[in-house]
């Protein structure tokens, strides 16, 4: 069954390690619905976490060889394990008027979404979630007329103290 | 030091003896140190192409990396197809092209090609060295990467300004710190002890071994392993040499033109212990019909190969001499009674054979075990990709390791001649032979001027069928006989539709391979009648140097057995059906 993944690659902070995991996906046939390269507290360090769809066979040959690379010293797939905090997060332009407006913010404080900025036509918000709540918040906004948005991709930490390795 | 100068001392550190290349522009100051270094061996071959199969021929042979000088732009590009190759067979090869200045990078500078970009798929590591302080490190690693764990091809792009700069305190590097890159060498004791008991449980186990034998020098432990336990062998192309051929225990090469017993002895095991061998597709024919009755057990070095093909039910992962020693420690002495017997019993029923009495023509199989004639058990052949190439496979009586050399994974043409003279350089003292199709040498028949230039005495067997004969089968067996364009022969004169030789085929032909070869200071032979092969053969063996026999064999002969693409291991075509 094809299901997304969140998978987080630990990597050397070389040139073109972003070409390199992304282009591997792309030269193994896999679609990639998100990317996210940051650095780390260690500035050798980067982590790149990519959302992909596939089954357990096709991830399994994705996190394999993701780890072929040379400057990949580490991937997870982090469906795999429980103990950890996966957040998105979201930055969306609602259209309102005088007449919907208190509904749009009636909703956005279930979510817990912030208002950024607002005139007399939008409204800006954001919100840092799980993607589920993210798509639930999108899909409600959907009828007041949603102007634009723009997600950054899931990125995760695991709960637990970090193990020296 | 200048980077010039480092780039050359670390190879000399790494043990590099020869180099094969090409210069240009932004390569001058490289050369120009390697002008006055008498460590190194510079061959320069006649096109890119021919250095890159130069140097993974010169690794295949000797199991060093090879080396390939070339410069950037054009001269990169036209190491791609080498690099490919390399990679598809997993072959150490360290490729060096010249770039454009680092101030240049991104600006479509004169010569500049993005060679990071264009090798990121192809090899199995790349570098664009930024400054001079990395250039030791770099060429460390690259060597380490390229022929450690599963060896492959790595590239290095140096550009010009980095080269020409100094680096004040120089010191090769001792260590390597990679954090990513741990190659697992031992394999996991619980699994080899897994897999140990599913052979003393199996009664039909079978060894499928491939490349993997040769790059990881397990042959010894391999015929150890065999010795103690009789189980019966079948090896890919790659691994053609790693058993000889007539070992008892050995069956065959399996796959589309593999032997009928070795495929059929996959449909009937019920182990299958597949060792340094990647399930090929060539092989394993479509997704789940592939050794259904066997449980599966894969040994390989390269973890992201178990699994990825076939699914395993006993994954090892680790480098093949250390887990068959392991593996030949824990198992029982076994025999396998009536296995083997069922083993011998296909191989008699199903013999590879040609029958040349019952020709006119010289039969393309003939003439390739004319080679085994001329030839001891260390003599290295070199296939090119054909028809040829499959009855090489077939009919070459190969013995030891590292003596059977062929671009596999990639199938490429114009692999043979390149390849042979590098493992020529690289082996002096032995026979080399390359055997080629009609199509394959004027793929890179400008190296037959590298070879009588530089004394280099390969022997080229080219198997004239006047086709791209592998194709042409195809279309004969799977199109209806409609032969287009496979004919070298044809002109604008032939008919549009041509369903093969006839009596108004041009007598003509070009090029007349005896006169090229002449021309390159080769010495040049050719033979038509099955009389004069042997002779022909002779004279050419005896020859000092290089020497190219064009043979030319009858044309519709095609290879068998086969099964056809996307068929079953035992839906074989023998030939004689109809
Ligand atoms: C570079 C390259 N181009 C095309 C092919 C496709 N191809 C595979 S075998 C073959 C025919 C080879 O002809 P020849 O060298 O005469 O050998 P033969 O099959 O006749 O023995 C071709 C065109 C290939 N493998 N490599
Ligand atoms: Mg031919």
């Amino acid at each position: 069954m094809s299901k997304k993944h969140t998978i987080i690659a630990t990597v050397t902070n070389r040139v073109g390690i972003l070409a390199r995991v992304t282009g591997l996906l792309a030269q193994r046939g896999y679609n990639i619905e998100s990317a996210i390269a940051a650095p780390t507290e260690d500035p050798d360090i980067y982590k790149i976490t990519l959302v992909v769809k596939g089954t357990e066979d096709q991830m399994e040959q994705v996190t394999k060889q993701l780890n072929k690379l040379i400057d990949v010293i580490k991937v997870i797939d982090i469906s795999h394990e429980n103990n950890y905090i996966v957040r998105e997060y979201i930055i969306m332009k609602v259209n309102i008027n005088r007449k919907n407006r208190s509904e749009v913010l009636e909703l956005m404080n279930v979510f817990s979404a912030r208002p950024l900025d607002v005139d007399n036509n939008t409204l800006t918000m954001e919100l840092s979630a799980r993607a589920r709540k993210i798509d639930r918040l999108i899909a409600l906004m959907k009828p007041f007329g949603i102007n634009e948005y723009v997600r950054s991709g899931e990125f995760a930490m695991t709960e637990d103290p970090r193990r020296s390795s | 030091m200048k980077g010039a100068e480092i780039l050359i001392d670390g190879l000399i550190k790494e043990g590099v003896d020869t180099i094969f290349g090409y210069p240009g522009g932004v390569m001058i100051p490289v050369f120009d140190v390697l002008y006055s270094t008498k460590e190194i061996k510079f061959i320069l071959t006649r096109h890119e192409q021919g250095a890159t199969h130069a140097a993974d021929g010169y690794a295949r042979s000797t199991g060093k990396t090879g080396v390939v000088f070339v410069t950037s732009g054009p001269g990169a590009t036209n190491t791609i197809t080498g690099i490919a190759t390399a990679k598809m067979d997993s072959v150490p090869i360290v490729v060096v092209t010249g770039q454009v200045s680092t101030k240049s990078i991104g600006t479509d500078a004169f010569q500049e090609t993005d060679m990071s970009g264009l090798t990121r798929s192809i090899c199995k590591h790349n570098y664009l060295v930024n400054h001079v302080r990395d250039l030791p490190r770099v060429i460390k690693e690259a060597f380490y990467i390229a022929n450690s764990g599963r060896p492959g091809p790595v590239s290095i792009d140096l550009p010009v300004d980095v080269v020409n700069d100094s680096l004040p305190d120089y010191k090769y590097p001792e260590t390597i710190d990679l954090p990513g890159y741990k190659p697992v060498v031992k394999g996991h004791i619980n699994q080899i002890k897994k897999l140990a008991e599913a052979i003393k449980n199996a009664e039909k186990p079978l060894l499928y071994t491939g490349g993997g034998i040769i790059s990881s020098s397990a042959h010894n432990n391999l015929l150890q392993f065999i010795s103690k336990t009789n189980i019966p062998v079948i090896t890919t192309l790659m691994g053609l040499g790693s058993i000889p051929y007539d070992h008892p225990r050995f069956v065959g090469m399996p796959g589309m033109h593999g032997v009928a017993a070795a495929n059929y002895a996959l449909t009937e095991c019920d182990l299958l212990i597949s060792v340094g061998a990647r399930f090929d597709d060539r092989i394993t024919g479509p997704a789940g019909s592939f050794a259904k009755q066997a449980k599966i057990a894969h040994v390989d070095i390269d973890p992201a190969e178990i699994g990825k093909v076939v699914k395993t039910d006993i994954p090892v992962v680790g480098d093949a001499n250390y887990v068959l020693e392991k593996l030949t420690e824990m198992v029982d002495n076994s025999e396998y009674v009536e296995w083997n017997s069922r083993m011998s019993e296909l191989k008699m029923e199903y013999p590879l054979h040609y029958d040349q009495k019952a020709h006119e023509y010289i039969l393309p199989q003939y003439a390739i075990d004319m080679v085994n004639k001329f030839t001891t058990d260390d003599a290295i052949i070199v296939t090119d990709v054909g028809q040829h190439q499959m009855w090489c496979a077939q009919f070459i009586k190969y013995k030891q390791p590292r003596c059977f050399l062929s671009s596999g994974g990639l199938g490429t043409m114009g692999y043979g001649l390149p390849a042979a003279m590098g493992a020529q350089v690289a082996n002096p003292d032995r026979r080399v032979v390359a055997i080629t199709g009609d199509g394959g040498i004027q793929m890179n028949i400008q190296e037959l001027a590298t070879c009588a230039i530089n004394n280099i005495p390969v022997k080229v067997v080219v198997i004239n069928n006047s086709y791209l004969g592998m194709v042409r089968q195809w279309q004969d067996l799977f199109w209806d006989g409609k032969f287009s364009q496979t004919c070298l022969k044809k002109t604008p004169d032939c008919p549009d539709h041509c369903k093969g030789p006839n009596g108004n085929c041009p007598n003509r032909y070009w090029p007349n391979l005896e006169k090229v070869a002449e021309a390159n200071g080769v010495k040049g032979f050719r033979v038509e009648s099955v009389h004069d092969l042997e002779k022909t053969f002779s004279a050419a063996f005896a020859h000092k140097g290089p020497a190219l026999i064009e043979v030319m064999v009858d044309k519709l002969t095609n290879v068998f057995p086969m099964i056809p693409s996307g068929k079953k291991n035992n839906e074989i075509l023998f030939g004689d059906e109809k």
